[in-house]
């Protein structure tokens, strides 16, 4: 700053030296003091022109010209307090709420894992999951222990590979369960991921050994929430499943496994897996589908070669993999597996896959309501604008070029989109902590590090710029289109300039009518369709059900005496207080788990199987979750017992696909044989109405429930259903106790049914908020849009409205004739929104539920609500034009 | 009117020749800005008038370029003066404009002195 400073002083000093020595040579040569020195400046020619001139031969004035723009700039902007304001607070929502949802973006779907070069990572699966037998662990694409070892064992497009399945593990020892987000990973894991112990150590190649004992590595985040980050946990036990495992070490800080969105608390080697969970667990079975294969392509290598070389071993691979269990009509889809690379360096996540869609549609959303914020703006600057009609005219008169002005307009902008830029970010902050947290509603164990990295900084920057080019380009090319022409010769009123000006300010009105329109139309309709996932009758009756969960593992009961363990249990809960019913079931409907197998009915000889979602359930879970019974009987624990026939209860859709026309009870069907069950045959004992499995938007599949008293191999876990008009916190409590007075080491977790199915719709209710929210916030900015550029059109015709009225015009017309000006706007714009809504709809049509992007009813609301939005905020101008005094308006000319 | 003579004498530089002017003016010496309009116009039997407009630019153009260094002195009569002088490379500068200028002056001699060439 200083050395440009000085060099304009320079010739300053320069020039002057210049002139005292030519006054000095005439007045030597006789000349009068004051003739000299008058002759000698005008010899010299305009002193400021000369030394601006030299001054930018060396190019610093674009810095002090950036200076002054900014001086005057902010003066301007402190002298117009109400519309800085104003300017600043919609650019600081707008620009607040995209860069909220971006950073969410940015945290699930950008954003690298935190480990070193996590571009290398890629995940080997089956390209064709079809085919796949048996047990399913995660909600993400597995593989069973024999594939993954295979994979080890033969593998070449890698450097190393590791593998990992997710499970939740419970850490109490009776009562209620203390639920930890477990990892099992093998040997190879914490090595090739290049994670750090932060105390002791972490897990090794020779910790994975099959046999080998339990060992567990704590998460950093776990370490300090549990331990407090007491380095002597290393070597203390920690009891996971009732059983003691010792601790290890502790994994880096900021390492949260491999899932974004969810941090894993311990991590267990996968050899232990028959030690925690006793007897012959996954890790042999050959059909438990629980691992997860990641590795890191080798240098010179590509997710494509390594892909074709992972084609090539498949065959040898999955023949020599094949389980002696497997069914035999899918032996051959096994044999036919093909595994393939795909890049992984973002990790997997299920946030993402639920709510990715969702957040760039929001983020459509949010930035439409940028661009209506933004077209106010450049209204509310052309208004400015032609207020300075008269400034901008002198300083083209006087020499400024178009371009200096134009930049100083644009310095203006700027200024504001940067002040709104800082606010919005500062707004973005709180904000995406809203949409974190609306998104943990479902899901408490979600971790989301929503930390402001250089994307979101870029992204909020790059906002700033194209908002400022939005709104402060095109008003800044307006004011100075006319150039000198129309310089001073009044307010230029009715000149051409103006009305091309009032042009482009109906223009930009009719587009915030239009994209108005598009974002109340998708708000009805989020609105809508979470109305109808709401009011939709699942077939069964949720409210007043509360779930107990029943862990027995650590009571050691052996299968022979498990069905009469769980039959005390109920009868117990049974004779609880004020509870109406119980009933035990294994898939409890719209929890998340499902179950399916192909059935079959015995007549048809082509055994063609239909896929039928399945359920084992006790006497009484119909009547508990009021399902009504159309035929037959419900189960009888006296009649269906392990040695008579096996009986299937079946719900009207079975009915309706595979018994056409025939009476279902009394029929007989056939299920396929799986991993661990045979072909068996059933017969329907009762019919019962269609109730929703596993999702509140699907159709309801063929079901079949089977009865829990003839199962012959009883798990240890149990849910039991308990109806109840106590309030849940008094039921769960009576179980609690009834539960450890019968034994203290059976564990217990409870769901309240009406919660678990309401959790099932955040993303509906996200959608339907926000886009409620975004819909509102730009009818309200239209609203503001619409007012003000009426406003300024009955400012403008103010003379031509005194005429009318003095040649008779009644106030009526002149009313009229601003609401039909008004009308036509808007009309223009709602047809151009309806075009839009109709072309962009099918964006939203997988969000929906029950009704399509182009429902009528919803097309006309948004565009009936909007008229009326429109009609209050021309009818205040309107009226003050009809109530215009003619002589008043006469003498303003 | 020996002012409106001096006026019709005048001829408007081309462009690029002011710079060769005030190097040519500085090869005799360190001399401030004022110093070298007076001597393009004296020996130029002021024919050549130097517009401040463009000299002071001009100087400062060359300065940048490296050609000529300035510096203030403090002149007789105590007032401050920024005084140019020629660097290396303003030498090497002026000399490869000079022999330039000498084709130019040829060039353009012969273009205006040739004798019209016959039709046949």
């Amino acid at each position: 700053m200083t050395s440009w400073r000085n060099r304009d002083k320079d010739i300053d000093d320069e020039l002057r030296g210049h002139l005292d020595m030519a006054a000095r040579d005439r007045m030597e040569r006789g000349e009068p003091r004051t003739d000299a020195e008058a002759a000698a400046r005008r010899e010299f020619g305009n002193v400021l022109t000369i030394q601006e001139v030299t001054r930018e031969t060396w190019g610093w004035m674009w810095i002090e010209r950036l200076g002054q723009d900014l001086r005057y700039a902010t003066r301007l902007l402190r002298r117009n307090p109400g519309f800085t304001l104003v300017a600043v607070l919609s650019l600081a929502l707008g620009i607040g709420a995209n860069t909220a949802i971006f950073q969410v973006i940015d945290a699930i779907r950008l954003r690298t894992l935190p480990v070193a070069n996590p571009g290398e990572l890629a995940e080997v699966r089956l390209v064709d999951p079809d085919g796949m037998r048996g047990n399913f662990a995660s909600w993400h694409s597995t593989l069973t222990t024999a594939i993954w070892e295979q994979i080890r064992l033969r593998q070449q497009g890698f450097s190393g590979v590791f593998a990992t399945g997710a499970e939740s593990f419970n850490l109490a020892t009776g009562g209620e369960a203390r639920r930890a987000q477990g990892l099992w990973v093998s040997g190879e894991y914490f090595r090739i991921l290049g994670v750090q112990p932060a105390a002791g150590r972490v897990l090794s190649d020779a910790d994975d050994r099959r046999g080998c004992a339990a060992q567990v590595v704590l998460s950093y985040p776990f370490w300090q929430r549990a331990y407090g980050g007491d380095r002597s946990v290393v070597g203390r036990t920690l009891t996971i499943e009732a059983k003691p495992v010792e601790i290890i070490g502790v994994a880096q800080a900021g390492f949260f496994g491999l899932e974004v969105g969810r941090s894993f608390d311990i991590a267990l080697p996968i050899c232990s897996e028959p030690v925690i969970r006793g007897g012959a667990g996954r890790l042999d079975s050959g059909t438990d589908w629980w691992l997860m294969v990641m590795g890191r392509v080798k240098p010179g290598w590509s997710v494509a070669s390594a892909t074709a070389s992972l084609n090539t071993l498949s065959p040898a691979l999955f023949n020599a993999t094949l389980p002696a269990n497997y069914p035999a009509v899918s032996v051959q889809r096994y044999r036919d597996f093909k595994l393939a690379a795909y890049e992984a360096g973002s990790g997997i996540s299920l946030v993402r896959e639920q709510y990715e869609s969702p957040l760039w549609y929001l983020l459509g959303t949010a930035a439409l309501v940028l661009m209506i914020a933004c077209a106010n703006l450049a209204n509310l600057l052309l208004a400015r604008a032609s207020a300075r009609q008269r400034e901008f005219a002198v300083r083209l008169g006087l020499g400024a070029s178009r371009g200096r002005i134009i930049r100083q307009l644009l310095t203006e902008s700027l200024l504001l989109a940067g002040a709104g830029a800082v606010a919005g970010a500062l707004l973005a902050i709180t904000l995406s902590g809203t949409l974190l947290s609306f998104i943990k509603a479902a899901d408490q164990s979600v971790v989301l590090d929503l930390a402001v990295d250089w994307r979101v900084l870029g992204f909020t920057a790059l906002l700033a710029v194209l908002t400022c080019v939005l709104f402060g380009l095109a008003p800044a090319l307006k004011a100075t289109r006319g150039g000198t022409d129309n310089v001073i010769k009044g307010s230029g009123r009715g000149m051409t300039s103006d009305r091309e000006r009032v042009g482009l300010r109906r223009a930009l009105v009719v587009g915030q009518v239009a994209l108005s329109l598009v974002l109340l139309v998708g708000a009805l309709l989020f609105v809508r369709s979470l109305r109808n996932l709401l009011t939709i009758d699942p077939g069964f009756r949720a409210a007043g059900v509360v779930v107990a969960a029943i862990d027995m593992r650590q009571l050691g009961v052996p299968v022979e005496g498990r069905r009469a363990a769980r039959l005390e249990m109920i009868d117990r809960i049974r004779a609880l207080p004020g509870l109406e019913s119980v009933a035990h079931a294994d898939v409890v409907p719209l929890s998340g788990s499902s179950w399916g197998n192909d059935v079959w009915v015995e007549k048809d000889s082509s055994k063609r199987g239909v896929g039928a979602v399945f359920n084992r359930a006790s006497r009484g879970y119909f009547n508990t979750l009021g399902i009504p019974i159309v035929a037959g009987r419900d189960f009888d624990p006296g009649l269906d017992t392990p040695a008579t026939p096996l009986v299937a209860i079946v719900n009207e859709a079975f009915a309706r696909t595979l018994l056409s026309g025939s009476a279902p009870v009394g029929a007989h069907f056939t299920v396929e044989a799986t991993p661990s069950s045979p072909e068996r045959t059933y017969q329907v004992v009762g019919l019962v109405k269609d109730a929703k499995y596993e999702s509140l938007r699907e159709d309801v599949a063929p079901g079949v429930f089977l009865a829990d008293s003839q199962e012959t191999r009883p798990g240890q876990r149990a849910q039991l259903l308990v109806r109840s008009s106590l309030p849940p916190d008094t039921v769960t409590a009576q179980i609690t106790r009834s539960l450890a007075e019968l034994n203290p080491h059976i564990g217990v977790t409870y769901t309240v049914m009406t919660t678990q199915i309401a959790d099932t719709l955040v993303r509906e209710r996200l959608m339907a908020t926000l886009s409620g929210f975004f819909g509102g916030l730009a009818a309200a900015l239209t609203l503001v849009g619409l007012y003000g550029v009426i406003a300024y059109t009955v400012a403008r015709r103010t003379n031509e409205i005194g005429i009318r009225m003095a040649l008779g015009a009644g106030r009526g017309a002149v009313l009229s004739m601003i609401l039909r000006e008004a009308g036509l706007l808007v009309s223009i714009g709602i047809a151009a929104g309806l075009a839009l809504a109709l072309a962009g709809g099918s964006a939203a049509s997988t969000l929906l539920f029950g009704l399509k992007p182009d429902d009528p009813l919803t097309l006309a609301c948004a565009a009936a609500l909007l008229a009326a939005v429109a009609l209050a905020a021309s009818y205040l101008p309107a009226r003050a034009a009809s109530k215009i005094e003619p002589i008043v308006a006469l003498r303003i000319e | 009117m020996a002012k409106t003579t001096r006026y019709q004498n005048r001829i408007e530089l081309l462009q690029g020749t002011l710079d060769l002017l005030i190097l040519q003016t500085l090869r005799w010496g360190p001399q401030h800005g004022y110093g070298v309009a007076q001597a393009i116009r004296a020996n130029s039997s002021e024919v050549l008038q130097v517009d401040t407009g463009s000299l002071y630019p001009a100087l400062h153009r060359l300065e940048r370029r490296g050609w000529i260094a300035a510096s203030w002195k403090v002149s007789d009569n105590k007032q401050r003066t920024r005084v140019y002088r020629l660097t290396a490379p303003g030498r090497r500068q002026l000399q490869s404009e000079r022999s330039k200028w000498a084709q130019l002056v040829e060039a353009m001699g012969a273009v205006l002195s040739g004798t019209k060439r016959s039709d046949a």
